[in-house]
């Protein structure tokens, strides 16, 4: 179970006044949820998201992970802890293959070939092809994005956070990945929190959470918000009411 | 030889017992041991005040290998070796060079060597060269290689030279020539740390038609390290060569990258990229997502780009 306590962040802005980009963020998401995280360009998803993994310091708040607070805990310490979090840019490593990425996600050396070969699978990529490449410039977006999301299921961690999988990401690929979400979540294996905006990603949430202006601007079940998201992007938008 | 000189040998050639083929095991300024096959003969240089071996690897010679580690265990020995390789046509050899120093004491112990091939025509050689230094003492741990290789007509090496912590200075000279059809690729992995400084002076003359050369150079500079690498490649015909620097720097250290490329005629297609910055702090935390500390990932990061 994953607490979020009236989180905040705040930098510096223009003329030195504090800039809120996040403000008072609570949240409860339950085990083995599969929560969707949605809202407009820059309300501050990516950053919610970055604080949960440790990579952003909150400035006030708490979150709390299966009932222990790990506010001030680091990076490592909350990767042992079983949380993951796949980034929406993903950095190119010179020198490191892909299965040296994926043995250290699984925090096994011995990872075997095979075993690595099904992770790649399942974020669509021809296993053969990759598995001995190196994660450098030599990899488009869409090829470093997936084995990004296939460190992320070789990692097994107890809370999966995605931020905007599909991103840069072919339609092929794409439909494996929702399917590898969906059996993920059928076996109860994880707490899936995706960043996305993809009606198809969001059409497998349990829960919608919509983040706008650095606050929880709703959250609740997908059948009662997912209409509600749909309703307002139409009425929000002159131009599309002219049209 | 002692536990100490083992150990060398183990990082310098891999060896853990006497090595099978031909082999030169020169220790302390002297050969400690020699073994020859039917297709290759080590002789000990005649010249007067010329120290060192000529190796002559017959024709045909195929899936052979030749093992010439240097070991240096007295402190205060500084040598001058001139080893030269006589390989004929249409072989296929591996030769696994190296020099190992362990000083405990407080003088400077010094391996220069001069490395000369002469390829025959058709004929593929890999050359493997690590350097390695260790020891207690206060004394200066310094190696210049020099190596020069001349290829025939379709005859290719693949150099890799290793040099990982624990020499002081080094400078290294390496020019080869390339025939008609001929490649070279040479591979060099460097990673400097306290106050050592080391320079890499490359040249690379693709001289016949179809010549083909790659550089690929990766180095790491921590603390006040320092490094010069100059990777030269001309070409004279119709040719093509690649040189490939990349460096990471860390700490203080300073770290100069100058490739040249010189083409003398139209058809030469010739291509240089080089690049020096520091390991991506997003790198770093990607790994630590993993549960790797800072340091383990460092160290990762580090082991990936020089592996």
């Amino acid at each position: 179970m994953l607490e979020i306590k009236d989180l905040s962040y705040q930098v510096e802005g223009e003329a030195g006044r504090g800039l809120d980009i996040l403000n008072g963020v609570s949240l409860s998401i339950g085990e083995n949820k599969l929560v969707v995280i949605t809202g407009p360009n820059g309300g501050g998803k990516t950053t919610l998201a970055k604080a949960i993994m440790g990579l952003v310091r909150p400035t006030g708040g708490s979150i709390l992970w299966n009932g222990t607070d790990i506010t001030q805990m680091d990076i490592t310490g909350r990767a042992r802890l079983g949380i993951s979090y796949g980034f929406q840019q993903p950095p190119r490593f010179k020198g490191l293959r892909v299965r040296d990425l994926l043995a250290l996600a699984a925090g096994s050396e011995s990872l075997t070939r095979e075993e690595g070969c099904q992770y790649l699978t399942k974020v669509g990529l021809c296993a053969h092809d990759y598995i001995d490449r190196e994660v450098d410039a030599s990899l488009s977006g869409g090829e470093v994005k997936r084995i990004e999301i296939a460190t992320i299921l070789a990692r097994k961690g107890g809370l999966m956070i995605f931020d905007e999988p599909e991103a840069g990401i072919d339609l092929w690929s794409f439909a494996k990945l929702t399917e590898t979400f969906q059996a993920i979540h059928r076996r109860r294996e994880a707490t899936l929190l995706i960043i996305s905006h993809q009606e198809r990603i969001i059409g497998l949430a349990d829960e919608i959470v919509m983040i706008g202006d650095g606050k929880v601007a709703q959250h609740g079940p997908r059948e009662e918000i997912f209409p509600q998201i749909l309703a307002n992007t139409a009425a929000g938008c002159s131009y599309l009411e002219e049209a | 030889m002692d536990q100490a000189e083992w150990k060398l040998l183990k990082e310098i050639a891999d060896l853990e017992k006497t090595p099978q083929g031909a082999y030169n095991i020169r220790r302390n300024g002297q050969l400690d041991s020699r073994g020859n096959t039917a297709n290759i003969q080590i002789l000990t240089k005649t010249e007067p005040g010329k120290s060192g071996i000529d190796i002559h690897i017959k024709p045909g010679t195929v899936h052979e290998s030749v093992h010439i580690p240097v070991i240096i265990s007295e402190t205060g020995l500084s040598e001058m070796v001139y080893n030269d390789f006589f390989i004929g046509d249409g072989c296929d050899v591996d030769i696994i060079a190296g020099c190992g120093i362990h000083n405990t004491g407080c003088e400077t112990s010094q391996h220069d060597g001069v490395h000369t091939f002469h390829v025959g025509k058709g004929s593929k050689v890999r050359y493997v060269e690590r350097h390695y230094g260790e020891g207690p003492g206060s004394g200066k741990r310094i190696m210049n290689p020099q190596t020069v290789v001349y290829l025939e007509e379709g005859a290719s090496i693949a150099m890799e030279t290793t040099q990982i912590r624990g020499v002081d200075s080094t400078k290294r000279e390496t020019k080869i020539f390339a025939g008609p059809g001929a490649e070279a690729v040479v591979t060099e992995k460097l990673l400097t740390h306290g106050d050592q400084s080391a320079e890499s002076d490359m040249e690379i003359i693709l001289e016949g038609e179809g010549a083909t050369g790659r550089v690929i150079s990766r180095s790491v500079a921590q603390d006040s390290s320092q490094q010069v690498f100059y990777p030269k490649m001309t070409g004279n015909g119709r040719c093509f060569g690649h040189v490939q620097c990349d460096s990471i720097i860390m700490g203080e250290a300073r770290v100069s990258s100058i490739p040249a490329i010189v083409a003398n005629s139209v058809d030469a297609q010739l291509i240089h990229e080089a690049a020096i910055g520091r390991i991506a702090g997003d790198q770093i935390l990607k790994l630590m997502t993993l549960g790797l500390t800072e340091e383990e990932a460092e160290e990762k990061i580090l082991d990936g780009f020089l592996q």
